[in-house]
């Protein structure tokens, strides 16, 4: 913990990232799909403090990735039980960690459309710990029962799951889940927020300890290694995000 | 033995309306230039297989009326955001979607590959994605017990397309690392190249890149397209073109922008 009285500066994606890094924790093999800059750069943050543990393998990337085998080597290698953490987010995620990535409203008639499944109707079911990220906390996305589950939060006793949800972690705050009793329980509050304010946004019910920490803020050392050393590592396959976050310039396309 | 076409028209030619297409994802070599020649052609009532996923081709194909059925785990922009004319297509229901999970459909082409009907997999069960797949089958594992697994049927394209940095003359193709090409060459009936540069000699000579090549057996056209995967990306070769996929996301919003960008950047060549 810093003994400065000044609080340091972050912006809100690095405390996510920050955040991201400690639900890792100590495991062999990180993967990344798509869409996913904030994981990508807490996977890629932790292998550089880790001297090269853990294994990252960024979906998109050739300095990144080690696969030789094609698309298919992810999940052949998850299927395995070869990759230990995976990120998924939803257009919906609802309160017993089933998520929606298809559309809402009647499938064949649907008011929103959102891309698709991507790997969500396998991976979630084989990777031990997928760390559920959102964004956007608000009713809209975080509901009581999603319109179309691309991947249940849980399944019966006897369909083959070796993975499932750990975390949802939002622009808000961090809620851990319970596998057996399928609900989430509120961890921490992220710096600015509030319990009420996570109640108001969110759409199901969770579980919450009497006095809900503060999200901590991301150590010095942690900012300066996502800044100087993950951020132009990202640009590779997240150019817009790069720059936008972290100022990184993208080469022009010619 | 294939020879190099004289255009990508040529060799598009080898690609029927009503065709089952498998393409690549944004990472592996998507041919934009064969994907432009197609709209501009007018190819009608395809069946798109992209495998796994799709951005700026699928959207492409599906607002210039070339699709009839999509087969895919996700199409969007990426970093650009939600794919326009994909999105606009299924809220309209002008195409008949079969949504599926990445693996699902790199097994299916498997399945393909190995001439075997249905392949397993884990996952899905308990899903809307396996709910609204009548083609699909949940079985008890026969060597198990109490151990429910899904069924999928072999997915068998009438042709493959994709982009590549190199070929030979003999119509051997190099792709290096992006294996799926080679599956989805082995999977199709028919396999349509199209590459950055001819390689002077025979890739097949060569033990480092003969492991990286699908062979010209399977391959029946190639066709040279410098700079062919614009404005997307070709790794190892050179990035996304970034400002050009912000204009077309802003553009695609609308069916009247998106007809401006075909106007643009697609039926132009018609003019020269």
């Amino acid at each position: 913990m810093s003994t400065s009285s000044a609080p340091p500066e972050f912006r809100p994606e690095e405390l996510l990232a920050d955040v991201i890094m400690r639900l890792i924790g100590d495991v062999r093999h990180v993967a990344v799909g798509n869409a996913s800059p904030i994981p990508a750069t807490a996977a890629l943050a932790l292998r550089e403090s880790g001297g090269g543990r853990p294994y990252v393998s960024l979906l998109g990337s050739r300095r990144h990735m080690f696969f030789t085998d094609g698309g298919r080597e992810l999940f052949d290698c998850a299927g395995q039980g070869r990759i230990d953490v995976f990120f998924l987010s939803g257009g919906e995620i609802d309160g017993e960690g089933n998520i929606n990535l298809v559309s809402i409203g009647d499938y064949e008639q649907p008011n929103v459309r959102f891309p698709g499944s991507f790997g969500s109707g396998y991976l979630y079911y084989v990777v031990p710990k997928v760390i559920l990220f959102r964004v956007e906390h608000s009713r809209r996305t975080l509901v009581p029962k999603v319109s179309f589950i691309s991947a249940p939060g849980g399944n019966a006793d006897n369909v083959h799951r070796t993975g499932g949800p750990i975390a949802l972690v939002t622009n808000r705050c961090l809620f851990s889940f319970d596998r057996t009793q399928k609900r989430f329980r509120l961890e921490s509050v992220h710096p600015g927020h509030t319990v009420e304010e996570v109640i108001e946004n969110t759409g199901f019910d969770f579980d919450r300890p009497d006095a809900v920490p503060i999200t901590p803020a991301p150590a010095p050392d942690v900012l300066r290694l996502m800044r100087e050393v993950v951020a132009p590592q990202l640009a590779e396959v997240y150019p817009q995000f790069a720059e936008r976050v972290f100022g990184v310039k993208v080469a022009a396309a010619n | 033995m294939p020879t190099i076409a004289n255009s990508v028209d040529d060799a598009i030619a080898a690609l029927p309306d009503g065709a089952m297409l498998v393409v690549p994802r944004e990472s592996s070599g998507v041919p934009m230039e064969a994907t432009r020649a197609l709209v501009r052609r007018g190819v009608k009532r395809l069946h798109l297989v992209a495998l796994p996923t799709s951005t700026l081709q699928a959207d492409m194909l599906i607002g210039a009326g070339c699709v009839e059925t999509l087969e895919t785990s996700a199409v969007s922009l990426g970093e650009f955001g939600p794919a326009p004319r994909f999105t606009a297509a299924i809220l309209n229901r002008t195409i008949h979607m079969k949504d599926a999970t990445c693996p699902a459909l790199y097994a299916s082409m498997q399945a393909a590959e190995k001439g075997v009907p249905f392949i397993p997999l884990r996952g899905l069960i308990g899903s809307d994605i396996l709910a609204h797949r009548p083609d699909w089958r949940v079985i008890d594992n026969p060597f198990g017990n109490n151990d429910p697994i899904v069924l999928l049927p072999a997915i068998k394209p009438d042709v493959a397309l994709f982009h590549a940095g190199m070929a030979d003359r003999a119509g051997n193709v190099f792709i290096g690392r992006d294996r799926e090409l080679l599956t989805m060459a082995h999977a199709s009936a028919r396999t349509i190249a199209t590459v950055e540069t001819i390689y002077d000699g025979n890739l097949m000579d060569d033990p480092a890149l003969s492991a990286g090549t699908v062979p010209g057996f399977y391959v029946d056209a190639v066709a040279i397209a410098p700079r062919g995967a614009w404005p997307l990306p070709l790794l190892d070769h050179y990035p996304a073109d970034g400002a050009h996929l912000a204009e077309y996301a802003r553009l695609a919003a609308t069916a009247e922008g998106f007809a401006r960008y075909l106007d643009e950047h697609v039926y132009v060549k018609r003019a020269a």
